[in-house]
């Protein structure tokens, strides 16, 4: 069995307009860990999920799910595949108990109202399940349509944007539940442009722009390598430039002169009783100090700004 | 074969049929007894026997027919276009099925309902008009075959509409007339020999003429040729709806 539940190689898709959706993209996604597709707005990252879940035809590339070929094994591939659609896609006019039953027949699965009964209960739609989902909330529809993705167990979950306009309570729920997906050993891969979802929810975190996939990382590695500290000195008198004496240490001005900031790798922070020997050399005078650790969004700018 | 998606989505259209019986059932059969009373018993009282067959009860496997194609249309085409408007095609789309599955589920669930809707106005019919059914397993025969190739057919027109309008379209301006025209309330030998030319072309003729000789032995064209008109409809529409989703068209990008 490989230890990669899903692995794209060189996919790359054209739509007919002559859009190209993805470029090239390959990707590996170890079993069981929670995959955060991060991106803005037209990237790609829909288009990918799509491909892998059969709504879209793929371009040249190859795909394959637990080592079974996306096109020729689609029948075994699919089983194994929940999907969370970003747009509320629900027939209105069904109940809930109606449409999950449906969802977990579609996939092959005989029916088991034990396991959609508990499945209900976990997502709080037990108590709605005979009413029509016209009649549900948005965040009650976005329930359904996990409860739906997970009616028949698969092994591997799409989310495609799942908290895209959820209420703050609701998207902590949601996060709550995607955890624990992962704890029972289902693999979840979710695309997101809110940075704060993939920094809170995420083992490894892919960023796409443009149609490519501009790194795979793991979500710590990715922040210790990329991540960088500033310490700002607040002075107690400006100053006009950085004296040549503090040239080494890659010093910037701002507000005017009365800050100073020292910017510098998180795992290099050592330098930072030299830096502040040599002011006092220098005999300059600050009234307070402060650190800040750059967040995943400063990253993802600084990538997505490099990728154009 | 998955057998359970095609139970779960058989299901699932028919329970659509039952949640709107009065519109799926009632109006139907309503509109077919006004047919019956208005044809059959008014007008039909001062027209001749046509093939030794009083002209009531002549016209009663057309004004089946009638209901029987539009609604197979109708329904059919709904039950694929309304998931293609709310977006739930997905789910057909991402499930591990295959083409032939999926038109088993839909249009097995079409067919059923028009197969009953038929039964049901024969029975209606029954109270209106004198009548018997000469060869029963034929009439549920062609009534079953019918049913499902016009099912295909309202399958492909659901597929194939991007709106509301061209959904409406077709059966109204295609399926209607080509029922009226195809010798539902008359005799092809009525027509002048022109136009009894031009009628060999309307395929609903080969469906009226087949499934009135299970009720009275009488027909037009002969029965063997009828049924053969009718399977190659089936197969033809049974193949396009196939290739359709086979290759995506209008559904995959």
């Amino acid at each position: 069995m490989s230890s990669y539940i899903l692995e794209i190689s060189n996919l790359s898709k054209a739509y007919p307009s002559g859009h190209k959706a993805l470029k090239d993209v390959s990707l590996q996604v170890e079993r069981g860990k929670i995959l955060a597709l991060l991106g803005p707005n037209g990237a790609g990252k829909t288009t990918l999920i799509s491909i892998v879940c059969g709504l879209v035809k793929p371009g040249p590339g190859s795909i394959q799910v637990d080592g079974l070929d996306v096109i020729r094994d689609y029948r075994e591939v699919r089983k194994k595949i929940g999907l969370v659609p970003q747009e509320l896609s629900v027939s209105m006019f069904e109940t809930v108990w109606d449409t999950v039953t449906l969802s977990r027949g579609m996939f092959g699965k005989p029916a088991d109202p034990v396991y959609l009964e508990s499945l209900l209960r976990d997502l709080s739609l037990w108590d709605k399940r005979k009413s029509k989902i016209m009649t549900l909330s948005g965040g009650m529809k976005r329930r359904v349509l996990i409860a739906k993705a997970l009616s028949h167990q698969p092994e591997i979950l799409f989310l495609d944007e799942p908290t895209a306009g959820v209420d703050v309570e609701l998207r902590r729920d949601m996060w709550g539940l995607i955890r624990r997906l992962r704890d029972n050993g289902v693999t979840i891969i979710l695309t997101t442009h809110y940075i704060e979802e993939a920094e809170e929810m995420a083992d490894r975190i892919g960023v796409i722009n443009k149609g490519e996939l501009i790194l795979v990382e793991e979500k710590e590695t990715l922040m210790t390598r990329l991540g960088s500290k500033n310490l700002t000195l607040e002075l107690a008198e400006p100053m006009q430039q950085v004296p040549e004496a503090l040239a080494p240490y890659n010093l910037t001005l701002s507000k005017g002169g009365a800050q100073l900031v020292y910017t510098y790798d998180s795992h290099a922070g050592h330098e930072i009783s030299g830096l502040l020997k040599a002011l006092q050399e220098q005999g300059i005078d600050y009234r307070d100090l402060h650190t800040r650790q750059s967040s995943l969004e400063d990253i993802f700018v600084d990538l997505v700004a490099e990728g154009i | 074969m998955n057998h359970h998606a095609v139970k779960a989505i058989y299901h699932f259209e028919m329970a659509r049929t039952f949640r709107t019986l009065m519109q799926s059932l009632a109006s139907p059969i309503l509109s077919t007894s006004l047919y019956f009373i208005v044809f059959g018993g008014a007008i039909g009282s001062r027209m001749m026997d046509i093939d030794g067959v009083s002209y009531a009860a002549y016209i009663v496997p057309g004004l089946i027919l009638i209901t029987v194609l539009t609604e197979s249309t109708s329904n059919a085409s709904l039950g694929i276009y309304m998931p293609k408007f709310t977006g739930t095609i997905y789910e057909v789309l991402s499930a591990p099925i295959t083409p032939f599955e999926i038109i088993l589920g839909y249009v097995g669930a079409a067919a059923t309902k028009s197969v009953l809707l038929g039964l049901l106005i024969l029975v209606s019919a029954r109270l209106f008009v004198d009548f018997s059914v000469l060869y029963p397993l034929w009439m549920l025969l062609f009534l079953v075959v019918i049913s499902v190739t016009f099912s295909l057919f309202g399958f492909i027109l659901g597929l194939w509409a991007d709106s509301f309008e061209r959904l409406g379209i077709i059966p109204t301006m295609v399926i209607t007339p080509l029922v009226f025209l195809g010798g539902s309330f008359y005799s092809i030998s009525m027509l002048p020999p022109l136009w009894q030319t031009i009628t060999m072309f309307n395929p609903v003729v080969y469906l009226v003429n087949g499934f009135r000789w299970s009720f009275y032995g009488v027909a037009d064209v002969h029965v063997g040729f009828s049924l053969a008109m009718i399977t190659l409809f089936l197969v033809t529409c049974f193949s396009i709806a196939w290739w359709m989703l086979r290759t995506g068209y209008k559904i995959k990008s």
